[in-house]
Protein backbone atom coordinates (compact mmCIF):
# COMPACT_ATOMS: atom_id res chain seq x y z
CA UNK A 1 0.00 0.00 0.00
CA UNK A 2 0.95 3.39 -0.78
CA UNK A 3 0.28 5.39 2.86
CA UNK A 4 3.02 3.07 4.86
CA UNK A 5 5.89 5.17 5.91
CA UNK A 6 9.28 3.85 6.15
CA UNK A 7 9.71 2.34 9.68
CA UNK A 8 12.41 2.57 11.81
CA UNK A 9 13.35 5.96 10.21
CA UNK A 10 12.13 8.39 12.51
CA UNK A 11 14.01 11.32 10.70
CA UNK A 12 11.60 13.68 9.45
CA UNK A 13 10.73 13.58 5.46
CA UNK A 14 13.75 15.12 3.69
CA UNK A 15 13.69 18.29 2.24
CA UNK A 16 13.42 18.17 -2.18
CA UNK A 17 17.17 17.69 -3.07
CA UNK A 18 17.79 16.05 0.38
CA UNK A 19 19.45 13.15 2.07
CA UNK A 20 16.49 10.90 3.08
CA UNK A 21 19.04 7.53 3.89
CA UNK A 22 16.73 4.75 2.56
CA UNK A 23 14.89 6.91 0.10
CA UNK A 24 15.60 6.86 -3.76
CA UNK A 25 13.76 9.45 -6.04
CA UNK A 26 13.01 7.17 -9.34
CA UNK A 27 10.82 9.55 -11.06
CA UNK A 28 10.45 13.56 -10.59
CA UNK A 29 7.74 15.49 -11.45
CA UNK A 30 9.40 16.36 -14.76
CA UNK A 31 9.86 13.13 -15.51
CA UNK A 32 6.16 11.47 -14.51
CA UNK A 33 4.88 14.58 -16.51
CA UNK A 34 7.24 13.14 -19.55
CA UNK A 35 6.15 9.62 -19.12
CA UNK A 36 2.13 10.90 -19.19
CA UNK A 37 2.68 12.85 -22.12
CA UNK A 38 3.90 9.60 -23.79
CA UNK A 39 0.90 6.93 -22.65
CA UNK A 40 -1.74 9.45 -23.82
CA UNK A 41 0.31 9.60 -27.30
CA UNK A 42 0.30 5.94 -27.57
CA UNK A 43 -3.34 5.68 -26.39
CA UNK A 44 -4.46 7.95 -29.24
CA UNK A 45 -2.50 5.06 -31.30
CA UNK A 46 -4.06 2.59 -30.44
CA UNK A 47 -7.25 3.34 -29.70
CA UNK A 48 -9.60 4.14 -32.94
CA UNK A 49 -12.72 5.68 -31.35
CA UNK A 50 -11.36 7.83 -28.79
CA UNK A 51 -14.68 8.84 -27.81
CA UNK A 52 -15.61 5.58 -26.36
CA UNK A 53 -12.28 6.33 -23.62
CA UNK A 54 -13.19 6.25 -20.04
CA UNK A 55 -10.02 6.88 -17.95
CA UNK A 56 -10.05 4.95 -14.73
CA UNK A 57 -8.11 5.64 -11.55
CA UNK A 58 -7.04 3.46 -8.55
CA UNK A 59 -7.06 5.26 -5.69
CA UNK A 60 -5.24 7.06 -4.28
CA UNK A 61 -1.89 7.56 -6.42
CA UNK A 62 -3.95 6.68 -9.89
CA UNK A 63 -6.65 9.35 -9.65
CA UNK A 64 -4.24 12.01 -10.58
CA UNK A 65 -2.20 10.54 -13.20
CA UNK A 66 -5.81 9.67 -14.70
CA UNK A 67 -6.82 13.29 -14.52
CA UNK A 68 -3.56 14.58 -15.81
CA UNK A 69 -3.61 11.83 -19.19
CA UNK A 70 -7.42 13.12 -19.26
CA UNK A 71 -5.73 17.00 -19.32
CA UNK A 72 -3.16 15.45 -22.07
CA UNK A 73 -6.05 13.95 -24.16
CA UNK A 74 -7.98 16.99 -24.36
CA UNK A 75 -4.54 18.45 -25.37
CA UNK A 76 -3.76 16.10 -28.13
CA UNK A 77 -7.14 15.48 -29.65
CA UNK A 78 -9.68 17.72 -27.96
CA UNK A 79 -11.95 15.17 -26.72
CA UNK A 80 -12.88 15.48 -23.38
CA UNK A 81 -12.24 11.80 -21.88
CA UNK A 82 -14.70 10.87 -18.54
CA UNK A 83 -12.62 10.00 -15.57
CA UNK A 84 -13.44 7.98 -12.97
CA UNK A 85 -12.30 6.83 -9.88
CA UNK A 86 -12.46 3.15 -8.61
CA UNK A 87 -11.11 1.46 -5.31
CA UNK A 88 -10.07 -1.73 -5.10
CA UNK A 89 -10.58 -2.59 -1.73
CA UNK A 90 -13.47 -4.58 -1.07
CA UNK A 91 -12.45 -6.72 -4.28
CA UNK A 92 -8.67 -7.70 -2.26
CA UNK A 93 -8.22 -11.41 -2.31
CA UNK A 94 -6.40 -11.06 1.06
CA UNK A 95 -9.29 -9.57 3.40
CA UNK A 96 -10.69 -13.20 3.99
CA UNK A 97 -7.57 -14.38 5.19
CA UNK A 98 -5.65 -11.72 6.95
CA UNK A 99 -8.48 -9.97 9.22
CA UNK A 100 -6.68 -6.83 8.40
CA UNK A 101 -9.23 -3.88 7.21
CA UNK A 102 -8.12 -1.58 5.88
CA UNK A 103 -9.57 2.02 5.30
CA UNK A 104 -11.91 2.25 1.88
CA UNK A 105 -11.81 4.63 -0.76
CA UNK A 106 -13.76 6.64 -2.77
CA UNK A 107 -15.73 4.87 -5.93
CA UNK A 108 -16.70 7.54 -8.66
CA UNK A 109 -17.78 6.10 -11.47
CA UNK A 110 -19.78 9.05 -13.00
CA UNK A 111 -20.92 6.97 -15.89
CA UNK A 112 -21.58 3.44 -17.74
CA UNK A 113 -19.14 1.64 -18.76
CA UNK A 114 -21.22 -0.71 -21.05
CA UNK A 115 -19.81 0.12 -24.58
CA UNK A 116 -16.92 2.12 -23.75
CA UNK A 117 -13.17 1.08 -23.49
CA UNK A 118 -11.85 1.72 -20.03
CA UNK A 119 -8.45 2.33 -19.17
CA UNK A 120 -7.62 1.32 -15.63
CA UNK A 121 -4.64 4.04 -14.29
CA UNK A 122 -2.52 2.51 -11.44
CA UNK A 123 0.48 4.32 -9.66
CA UNK A 124 2.43 1.20 -9.24
CA UNK A 125 1.88 -2.40 -10.71
CA UNK A 126 4.07 -5.10 -9.47
CA UNK A 127 1.56 -8.39 -8.64
CA UNK A 128 -1.07 -8.31 -10.92
CA UNK A 129 -3.66 -8.58 -7.83
CA UNK A 130 -4.68 -4.94 -8.03
CA UNK A 131 -5.38 -5.26 -10.89
CA UNK A 132 -7.39 -8.30 -11.00
CA UNK A 133 -9.71 -6.62 -8.30
CA UNK A 134 -10.22 -3.72 -10.55
CA UNK A 135 -11.30 -5.77 -13.46
CA UNK A 136 -13.81 -7.70 -11.21
CA UNK A 137 -14.58 -4.54 -9.75
CA UNK A 138 -15.20 -2.99 -13.27
CA UNK A 139 -17.38 -5.88 -14.42
CA UNK A 140 -20.31 -4.85 -11.37
CA UNK A 141 -20.48 -1.43 -13.53
CA UNK A 142 -21.65 -3.22 -16.29
CA UNK A 143 -19.76 -4.98 -19.40
CA UNK A 144 -17.04 -2.49 -21.18
CA UNK A 145 -16.05 -2.84 -24.68
CA UNK A 146 -12.13 -3.65 -23.47
CA UNK A 147 -9.85 -2.95 -20.85
CA UNK A 148 -6.26 -1.34 -21.02
CA UNK A 149 -4.00 -1.01 -17.99
CA UNK A 150 -1.83 2.39 -17.70
CA UNK A 151 1.08 2.04 -14.53
CA UNK A 152 3.53 4.72 -14.01
CA UNK A 153 5.89 1.75 -12.63
CA UNK A 154 6.27 -1.39 -13.55
CA UNK A 155 8.24 -2.79 -10.59
CA UNK A 156 8.01 -6.93 -11.98
CA UNK A 157 7.13 -9.13 -9.15
CA UNK A 158 3.83 -10.15 -11.09
CA UNK A 159 2.17 -12.93 -9.53
CA UNK A 160 -1.03 -12.93 -11.79
CA UNK A 161 -0.86 -13.32 -15.61
CA UNK A 162 -1.61 -9.47 -15.82
CA UNK A 163 -0.09 -7.50 -18.48
CA UNK A 164 0.30 -3.88 -17.98
CA UNK A 165 -0.51 -2.22 -21.68
CA UNK A 166 1.29 1.35 -21.38
CA UNK A 167 4.57 1.75 -18.63
CA UNK A 168 6.09 4.87 -17.55
CA UNK A 169 9.24 3.28 -16.59
CA UNK A 170 10.23 -0.52 -15.51
CA UNK A 171 11.68 -0.34 -12.48
CA UNK A 172 13.48 -3.40 -10.68
CA UNK A 173 13.23 -3.69 -7.02
CA UNK A 174 13.59 -6.02 -4.29
CA UNK A 175 10.40 -7.88 -3.13
CA UNK A 176 11.13 -5.96 0.40
CA UNK A 177 11.24 -2.25 -1.09
CA UNK A 178 8.48 0.18 -1.14
CA UNK A 179 7.53 1.84 -4.37
CA UNK A 180 5.44 4.71 -3.90
CA UNK A 181 4.19 7.52 -6.15
CA UNK A 182 3.75 10.92 -3.53
CA UNK A 183 3.60 14.85 -2.99
CA UNK A 184 6.21 16.00 -0.32
CA UNK A 185 3.20 17.50 1.36
CA UNK A 186 1.67 14.09 1.73
CA UNK A 187 -1.22 15.25 -1.12
CA UNK A 188 -1.37 13.73 -3.95
CA UNK A 189 -1.37 17.05 -5.88
CA UNK A 190 1.81 18.21 -7.97
CA UNK A 191 4.70 18.36 -7.27
CA UNK A 192 4.40 14.32 -7.74
CA UNK A 193 8.20 12.11 -7.26
CA UNK A 194 7.93 8.14 -7.40
CA UNK A 195 10.47 6.85 -4.71
CA UNK A 196 11.82 3.57 -3.42
CA UNK A 197 12.18 3.02 -0.07
CA UNK A 198 14.12 0.30 1.34
CA UNK A 199 12.28 -2.14 3.46
CA UNK A 200 8.53 -1.32 2.66
CA UNK A 201 6.81 -4.53 3.10
CA UNK A 202 5.92 -6.63 0.83
CA UNK A 203 4.78 -6.02 -2.77
CA UNK A 204 1.35 -5.17 -2.98
CA UNK A 205 0.49 -3.78 -6.33
CA UNK B 1 -12.73 -0.83 21.20
CA UNK B 2 -14.05 -2.81 18.99
CA UNK B 3 -12.63 -5.30 20.02
CA UNK B 4 -15.51 -7.67 20.98
CA UNK B 5 -17.83 -6.42 18.63
CA UNK B 6 -20.49 -3.76 18.68
CA UNK B 7 -22.13 -4.12 22.00
CA UNK B 8 -23.07 0.00 22.53
CA UNK B 9 -21.71 3.18 21.99
CA UNK B 10 -20.90 3.88 25.13
CA UNK B 11 -17.78 1.66 24.65
CA UNK B 12 -16.41 3.34 21.72
CA UNK B 13 -14.03 6.30 21.10
CA UNK B 14 -14.62 9.01 19.36
CA UNK B 15 -11.74 7.59 16.63
CA UNK B 16 -14.34 4.42 16.36
CA UNK B 17 -16.96 6.00 15.48
CA UNK B 18 -15.41 8.20 12.93
CA UNK B 19 -13.98 4.50 11.55
CA UNK B 20 -17.33 3.40 11.20
CA UNK B 21 -18.45 6.82 9.46
CA UNK B 22 -16.12 6.50 6.78
CA UNK B 23 -16.52 3.43 5.99
CA UNK B 24 -20.09 3.66 5.96
CA UNK B 25 -19.93 6.56 3.72
CA UNK B 26 -18.13 4.21 1.34
CA UNK B 27 -20.77 1.47 1.81
CA UNK B 28 -23.37 4.30 0.63
CA UNK B 29 -21.63 4.24 -3.04
CA UNK B 30 -22.25 0.58 -3.36
CA UNK B 31 -25.82 1.17 -2.26
CA UNK B 32 -26.37 3.18 -5.44
CA UNK B 33 -24.97 0.85 -7.90
CA UNK B 34 -26.71 -0.99 -10.12
CA UNK B 35 -25.67 -4.09 -8.81
CA UNK B 36 -25.48 -3.66 -5.29
CA UNK B 37 -23.19 -6.48 -4.56
CA UNK B 38 -19.38 -6.63 -3.64
CA UNK B 39 -17.24 -9.87 -3.07
CA UNK B 40 -15.71 -8.65 0.29
CA UNK B 41 -17.24 -11.45 2.48
CA UNK B 42 -17.81 -14.41 0.62
CA UNK B 43 -17.56 -17.53 2.48
CA UNK B 44 -18.84 -15.89 5.49
CA UNK B 45 -21.60 -16.49 7.82
CA UNK B 46 -23.86 -14.05 9.91
CA UNK B 47 -26.08 -15.29 12.32
CA UNK B 48 -29.22 -12.97 13.16
CA UNK B 49 -30.27 -14.20 16.25
CA UNK B 50 -33.13 -12.21 17.13
CA UNK B 51 -34.94 -12.90 20.44
CA UNK B 52 -37.34 -9.90 20.20
CA UNK B 53 -39.69 -9.93 16.78
CA UNK B 54 -37.96 -6.96 14.41
CA UNK B 55 -38.44 -6.75 10.97
CA UNK B 56 -36.99 -3.27 10.35
CA UNK B 57 -33.21 -4.05 11.69
CA UNK B 58 -33.71 -7.54 10.94
CA UNK B 59 -33.91 -7.10 7.28
CA UNK B 60 -31.36 -4.07 7.27
CA UNK B 61 -28.93 -6.35 8.89
CA UNK B 62 -29.54 -9.16 6.54
CA UNK B 63 -29.38 -7.03 3.37
CA UNK B 64 -25.90 -5.41 4.50
CA UNK B 65 -24.67 -8.80 5.02
CA UNK B 66 -25.74 -9.81 1.19
CA UNK B 67 -24.59 -6.82 -0.24
CA UNK B 68 -20.90 -7.83 0.88
CA UNK B 69 -21.95 -11.43 -0.32
CA UNK B 70 -21.97 -13.26 3.59
CA UNK B 71 -23.94 -15.91 3.66
CA UNK B 72 -26.67 -14.47 6.08
CA UNK B 73 -28.73 -16.65 8.61
CA UNK B 74 -32.04 -15.78 10.44
CA UNK B 75 -32.34 -17.32 13.68
CA UNK B 76 -34.99 -16.78 15.72
CA UNK B 77 -36.16 -19.13 18.23
CA UNK B 78 -39.42 -18.71 20.31
CA UNK B 79 -39.15 -16.56 23.26
CA UNK B 80 -41.18 -19.03 25.18
CA UNK B 81 -38.68 -21.58 25.07
CA UNK B 82 -35.82 -19.39 25.79
CA UNK B 83 -36.66 -17.71 29.42
CA UNK B 84 -34.03 -19.26 31.61
CA UNK B 85 -30.93 -17.29 31.07
CA UNK B 86 -29.40 -20.70 30.94
CA UNK B 87 -30.76 -21.39 27.48
CA UNK B 88 -30.17 -18.23 25.84
CA UNK B 89 -26.25 -19.34 26.41
CA UNK B 90 -26.80 -22.80 25.22
CA UNK B 91 -28.14 -21.36 22.42
CA UNK B 92 -25.48 -19.15 21.75
CA UNK B 93 -22.85 -21.74 22.14
CA UNK B 94 -24.56 -24.56 20.01
CA UNK B 95 -24.86 -21.45 17.35
CA UNK B 96 -20.78 -20.89 18.11
CA UNK B 97 -20.51 -24.08 16.98
CA UNK B 98 -21.42 -24.16 13.91
CA UNK B 99 -18.52 -20.88 13.50
CA UNK B 100 -20.14 -17.85 12.31
CA UNK B 101 -17.92 -15.00 11.62
CA UNK B 102 -20.52 -12.55 13.17
CA UNK B 103 -23.56 -12.82 15.26
CA UNK B 104 -26.12 -10.14 15.49
CA UNK B 105 -28.32 -10.24 18.54
CA UNK B 106 -31.58 -8.96 19.53
CA UNK B 107 -33.00 -9.28 23.16
CA UNK B 108 -35.50 -7.40 25.20
CA UNK B 109 -33.34 -8.46 28.38
CA UNK B 110 -30.39 -5.06 28.55
CA UNK B 111 -26.94 -7.28 28.64
CA UNK B 112 -27.89 -10.38 26.89
CA UNK B 113 -25.93 -9.63 23.75
CA UNK B 114 -22.42 -8.96 25.98
CA UNK B 115 -23.18 -11.91 27.85
CA UNK B 116 -23.14 -14.27 24.52
CA UNK B 117 -19.76 -12.00 23.09
CA UNK B 118 -17.95 -13.16 26.49
CA UNK B 119 -19.20 -16.94 25.00
CA UNK B 120 -18.22 -16.82 21.92
CA UNK B 121 -15.11 -16.41 19.61
CA UNK B 122 -17.16 -14.64 16.94
CA UNK B 123 -17.91 -11.02 17.44
CA UNK B 124 -21.15 -10.18 18.80
CA UNK B 125 -23.38 -6.97 17.38
CA UNK B 126 -25.99 -5.67 19.69
CA UNK B 127 -28.88 -5.17 17.19
CA UNK B 128 -31.09 -3.58 20.14
CA UNK B 129 -30.90 -4.89 24.30
CA UNK B 130 -34.13 -4.11 26.51
CA UNK B 131 -33.60 -0.27 27.43
CA UNK B 132 -30.25 -0.47 26.98
CA UNK B 133 -28.29 0.26 24.02
CA UNK B 134 -29.06 0.06 20.02
CA UNK B 135 -25.47 0.97 18.42
CA UNK B 136 -26.31 0.52 15.26
CA UNK B 137 -28.96 3.13 14.95
CA UNK B 138 -27.46 5.77 16.38
CA UNK B 139 -24.35 5.30 14.27
CA UNK B 140 -27.25 5.53 11.46
CA UNK B 141 -28.42 9.04 12.78
CA UNK B 142 -24.83 10.41 13.29
CA UNK B 143 -24.73 9.43 9.68
CA UNK B 144 -27.63 10.69 8.71
CA UNK B 145 -26.41 14.00 10.39
CA UNK B 146 -23.61 14.32 8.84
CA UNK B 147 -24.77 13.91 5.38
CA UNK B 148 -27.13 17.10 5.79
CA UNK B 149 -25.57 19.13 7.91
CA UNK B 150 -21.89 18.14 6.96
CA UNK B 151 -20.69 17.94 10.42
CA UNK B 152 -21.86 17.01 14.20
CA UNK B 153 -19.46 19.00 15.93
CA UNK B 154 -21.09 21.87 17.72
CA UNK B 155 -25.02 21.42 16.59
CA UNK B 156 -27.81 20.85 19.18
CA UNK B 157 -29.86 17.81 18.63
CA UNK B 158 -32.79 17.50 20.71
CA UNK B 159 -34.19 13.92 21.19
CA UNK B 160 -38.31 14.04 21.97
CA UNK B 161 -39.78 11.09 24.17
CA UNK B 162 -39.90 8.31 26.67
CA UNK B 163 -35.73 8.78 27.27
CA UNK B 164 -36.21 6.06 30.85
CA UNK B 165 -37.06 3.48 28.41
CA UNK B 166 -35.24 3.82 24.82
CA UNK B 167 -32.44 2.27 24.05
CA UNK B 168 -32.09 4.43 21.01
CA UNK B 169 -32.24 7.45 23.11
CA UNK B 170 -29.27 6.11 25.33
CA UNK B 171 -26.76 5.10 22.40
CA UNK B 172 -27.78 8.82 20.51
CA UNK B 173 -26.97 10.53 23.38
CA UNK B 174 -23.56 8.46 24.06
CA UNK B 175 -23.22 8.82 20.14
CA UNK B 176 -24.05 12.82 19.51
CA UNK B 177 -21.83 13.86 22.84
CA UNK B 178 -18.97 11.67 22.17
CA UNK B 179 -18.90 13.30 18.70
CA UNK B 180 -19.42 17.16 20.01
CA UNK B 181 -22.83 17.72 19.54
CA UNK B 182 -25.01 19.35 22.47
CA UNK B 183 -27.72 16.68 23.33
CA UNK B 184 -31.14 17.74 24.92
CA UNK B 185 -33.92 15.15 25.94
CA UNK B 186 -37.23 16.29 26.14
CA UNK B 187 -40.01 14.26 28.20
CA UNK B 188 -42.76 14.59 30.41
CA UNK B 189 -41.26 13.96 33.84
CA UNK B 190 -42.18 10.41 34.09
CA UNK B 191 -40.18 9.55 31.15
CA UNK B 192 -37.27 11.25 31.96
CA UNK B 193 -34.08 9.35 33.96
CA UNK B 194 -33.39 10.45 37.22
CA UNK B 195 -30.27 12.22 36.96
CA UNK B 196 -30.03 12.29 32.67
CA UNK B 197 -28.47 15.54 32.76
CA UNK B 198 -25.03 13.08 35.02
CA UNK B 199 -24.84 11.82 30.79
CA UNK B 200 -23.77 15.17 30.04
CA UNK B 201 -27.09 15.81 28.30
CA UNK B 202 -29.81 18.97 29.20
CA UNK B 203 -33.26 18.02 30.17
CA UNK B 204 -36.50 19.53 29.46
CA UNK B 205 -40.33 19.15 29.97
CA UNK B 206 -40.90 21.85 27.66
CA UNK B 207 -40.79 21.02 24.23
CA UNK B 208 -40.69 24.52 23.35
CA UNK B 209 -37.50 25.46 25.14
CA UNK B 210 -36.16 21.90 24.77
CA UNK B 211 -36.05 23.07 20.36
CA UNK B 212 -35.34 26.12 20.57
CA UNK B 213 -32.17 26.78 17.92
CA UNK B 214 -31.99 23.17 17.62
CA UNK B 215 -30.18 21.76 14.30
CA UNK B 216 -31.79 17.92 14.81
CA UNK B 217 -35.00 17.49 16.38
CA UNK B 218 -35.34 13.53 17.22
CA UNK B 219 -38.63 12.16 18.25
CA UNK B 220 -38.82 8.76 19.72
CA UNK B 221 -41.35 6.21 19.30
CA UNK B 222 -43.92 5.95 22.16
CA UNK B 223 -44.40 2.68 23.04
CA UNK B 224 -48.77 3.26 23.23
CA UNK B 225 -49.41 0.81 26.34
CA UNK B 226 -47.02 2.64 27.89
CA UNK B 227 -49.43 5.85 27.89
CA UNK B 228 -52.12 4.12 29.10
CA UNK B 229 -52.19 5.85 32.33
CA UNK B 230 -49.30 5.22 34.37
CA UNK B 231 -46.69 7.26 32.48
CA UNK B 232 -49.19 9.84 30.67
CA UNK B 233 -52.62 10.46 30.67
CA UNK B 234 -53.32 10.12 27.41
CA UNK B 235 -52.07 9.80 24.08
CA UNK B 236 -53.91 13.22 22.60
CA UNK B 237 -52.07 15.07 25.25
CA UNK B 238 -48.93 13.90 24.72
CA UNK B 239 -49.72 14.82 21.04
CA UNK B 240 -50.71 18.02 22.29
CA UNK B 241 -47.86 18.80 24.43
CA UNK B 242 -44.88 16.69 23.07
CA UNK B 243 -45.78 15.89 19.72
CA UNK B 244 -43.76 17.49 17.09
CA UNK B 245 -45.84 19.41 14.09
CA UNK B 246 -44.37 22.46 11.62
CA UNK B 247 -46.22 24.85 14.39
CA UNK B 248 -43.53 23.59 17.25
CA UNK B 249 -41.05 23.12 14.54
CA UNK B 250 -40.98 26.60 13.98
CA UNK B 251 -38.65 27.41 17.12
CA UNK B 252 -36.10 25.35 15.78
CA UNK B 253 -33.03 26.39 13.40
CA UNK B 254 -34.38 27.04 9.95
CA UNK B 255 -32.68 24.54 8.41
CA UNK B 256 -33.85 22.07 11.27
CA UNK B 257 -34.33 18.66 10.20
CA UNK B 258 -36.71 16.14 11.93
CA UNK B 259 -35.73 12.60 12.67
CA UNK B 260 -37.49 9.22 14.05
CA UNK B 261 -36.23 5.67 14.30
CA UNK B 262 -39.39 4.36 13.28
CA UNK B 263 -42.10 2.78 12.69
CA UNK B 264 -43.96 5.94 13.39
CA UNK B 265 -47.24 6.57 15.26
CA UNK B 266 -48.31 9.39 12.87
CA UNK B 267 -50.11 12.20 14.86
CA UNK B 268 -48.58 11.09 17.82
CA UNK B 269 -44.78 11.85 18.08
CA UNK B 270 -45.03 13.10 14.75
CA UNK B 271 -48.00 15.16 12.56
CA UNK B 272 -48.83 13.23 9.33
CA UNK B 273 -47.35 15.84 7.67
CA UNK B 274 -44.31 15.81 9.02
CA UNK B 275 -43.64 12.25 8.80
CA UNK B 276 -43.79 11.91 5.27
CA UNK B 277 -42.25 15.47 3.97
CA UNK B 278 -38.89 17.24 4.62
CA UNK B 279 -37.46 18.47 6.48
CA UNK B 280 -37.92 14.99 7.68
CA UNK B 281 -34.91 12.46 7.17
CA UNK B 282 -36.60 9.01 8.00
CA UNK B 283 -36.30 7.47 5.13
CA UNK B 284 -32.80 8.37 4.54
CA UNK B 285 -32.35 6.89 7.85
CA UNK B 286 -33.22 3.49 7.08
CA UNK B 287 -31.23 3.68 3.82
CA UNK B 288 -27.90 5.29 5.35
CA UNK B 289 -29.33 2.13 8.25
CA UNK B 290 -27.69 -0.52 5.72
CA UNK B 291 -24.67 1.19 4.76
CA UNK B 292 -23.93 1.49 8.50
CA UNK B 293 -24.43 -2.38 8.84
CA UNK B 294 -22.19 -3.00 5.73
CA UNK B 295 -19.55 -0.78 7.54
CA UNK B 296 -19.88 -2.61 10.96
CA UNK B 297 -20.17 -6.14 9.33
CA UNK B 298 -16.87 -5.23 7.23
CA UNK B 299 -14.77 -4.22 9.90
CA UNK B 300 -15.98 -6.84 12.71
CA UNK B 301 -17.10 -10.06 10.67
CA UNK B 302 -14.64 -12.78 10.31
CA UNK B 303 -11.87 -11.32 12.22
CA UNK B 304 -11.35 -13.77 15.26
CA UNK B 305 -10.80 -13.37 18.53
CA UNK B 306 -7.20 -12.95 18.88
CA UNK B 307 -7.08 -10.33 15.64
CA UNK B 308 -9.65 -8.61 17.42
CA UNK B 309 -7.96 -8.09 20.84
CA UNK B 310 -4.80 -7.25 18.84
CA UNK B 311 -6.17 -3.83 18.43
Amino acid sequence: MTNDSPRGNPSPPAQAGGAESDCRVVLDDLAISRALTRIAHEIVERNEDLGKLYLVGVPNGGVPLARQLAANLHEITGIDTVVGILDTTLYRDDLISSGSRPPLRRTEMPSAVDDRVVILVDDVASTGRTIRAAMDALMDFGRPRGVQVVALVDRGHRELPIKIDYVGKNIPTKRSELVKLRARDGSYQRPLEVVVLAEGGRADG
Amino acid sequence: MMGRGLLGIEDLERSDIERILETAERMQEVGRRDVKKVPTLRGRTIVNLFFEPSTRTRTSFEIAGKRLSADVVNFMPASSSLTKHESILDTAKNLDAMDPDAVVVRHAVAGVPKRIADELGAPVINAGDGAHEHPTQALLDLLTVREEKGRIDGLTVTIIGDIAHSRVARSDIYAFLKMGAEVRVAAPPTMLPACVESLGVKAFTSLREAIDGADVVMALRIQMERLSGALFPSVREYSATFGVDRAKLRYAKDDAIVMHPGPVNRGVELSPDLADHRPSVILDQVRNGVAIRMAVLYLLAGRRRVEREEE
